[in-house]
């Protein structure tokens, strides 16, 4: 447990968080040093998370078409149900005070509000649309054997950072 | 049927999206981690071509984590070619498959369109706008949007964030734009 708080104590004197957090979301709230090889489970939770996505076919760019052509219903039930069990989790671990296996307290950061959100999400709105697929979906299309979608998955990787060449300019 | 038969069929929303939610808490449990995908993104620019961006210096290695994730839903995808693939064709929307057939992308044999999506489609017009145009929007929108559809629209939402909820609704104007307006015309290419 004293590990633990020390820890804790750590983060005070970081100062590189505030780098990361910036718009981005996907941080890591944990302050504990973990070798490398621990970051294993998140490759198995990941390939766990990869087999759902194209079991459901939410990889599937004609069920992309078909859900901004309000031609299925698949897609909103797939998102629609996530957020539900999504929402009553985050419910239960908050009132519950549940801890992770490490024994950290679950932290929760809050989004900050700005024009990033409208610009940022109708882009990727246009992106989604014509790729079918989000970033998550680009991996698991390169697993199923789609080759030519690695270079989606380099224009999407320079699309970052030309974002982030540009980001001082950008209206926020 | 035996369960892999079982398996192999497509899964209906509702089995998968509650499993997909279930990485929320998951996540969070197995280490402090908030669920997202494109970040994954930014921590290769960070790795790879940081070129002094300050955007782009941090320590990357804190989120390693993510990287692990982002490989682990590749090898997942192979997984699922190899072992769970279903033998019969994507079922598509009668109007959506005859719109299709009329830009002549009739193959529904698999998750992407083979006839849009392919090595020989990559230099033609529509091949650059799709592809190459089309992962350009989705990795710079999701980064100055903040998050994609993980982080924002099931993470977000699941934390009940009004960012999220704005940005999810902009990623659904902008989709339902292209796809109904823009793509038909690009198809006709």
């Amino acid at each position: 447990m004293s590990t633990v708080t020390k820890a804790f104590k750590k983060t005070d004197l970081n100062t590189d968080f505030e780098v990361r957090t910036q718009h981005s979301m996907c941080v890591n709230q944990s302050a504990l040093d973990k070798p490398l090889l621990s970051n294993f489970k998140f490759a198995v939770a990941g390939a766990l998370f990869g087999i759902i996505l194209v079991k459901s076919e939410v990889i599937s760019w004609f069920r992309i078409q078909e859900m901004f052509r309000l031609q299925s219903f698949h897609m909103y039930g797939v998102i629609g149900s996530a957020i539900v069990v999504g929402i009553i989790s985050v419910f239960i671990i908050k009132k519950f005070k549940i801890r992770s296996i490490d024994g950290e307290p679950i932290y929760f950061e809050s989004k900050k509000l700005n024009k990033g959100q409208i610009y940022g999400g109708l882009l990727f709105g246009f992106g989604w649309a014509l790729t079918g697929a989000c970033p998550g979906p680009l991996f698991a299309q390169i697993g199923t054997g789609s080759t030519v979608i690695i270079v989606t998955l380099f224009s999407a990787i320079m699309g970052t950072w030309v974002y982030g060449y540009f980001r001082e300019n950008l209206p926020h | 049927m035996s369960f892999i038969e079982w398996m192999r069929q497509p899964w209906p929303w509702y089995v998968a999206g509650p499993l997909i939610g279930l990485t929320v808490p998951a996540l969070l449990i197995l280490g402090n981690k908030s669920f997202g995908v494109s970040s994954s993104l930014r921590h290769v620019c960070a790795a790879c071509m940081p070129a002094n961006i300050p955007f782009f210096k941090y320590d990357w290695k804190k989120e390693v984590w993510n990287l692990f994730f982002a490989g682990g839903i590749l090898f997942g995808g192979m997984i699922t070619a190899f072992f769970l693939s279903s033998p019969d064709p994507v079922v598509v929307d009668p109007k959506l498959a005859t719109e299709l057939a009329g830009y002549g992308v009739t193959n529904t044999q698999g998750l992407v369109p083979k006839d849009l999506f392919n090595w020989e489609n990559l230099l033609s017009l529509k091949g650059i706008i799709l592809m190459i145009g089309g992962g350009f929007l989705v990795g710079f929108g999701t980064r100055y949007a903040g998050g994609c559809t993980s982080g924002h629209a099931i993470m977000g939402i699941s934390t009940l964030q009004l960012p999220s909820l704005i940005a999810t609704c902009c990623f659904m104007i902008g989709g339902f734009f292209f796809a109904n307006i823009i793509i038909p015309l690009i198809l006709k290419l």
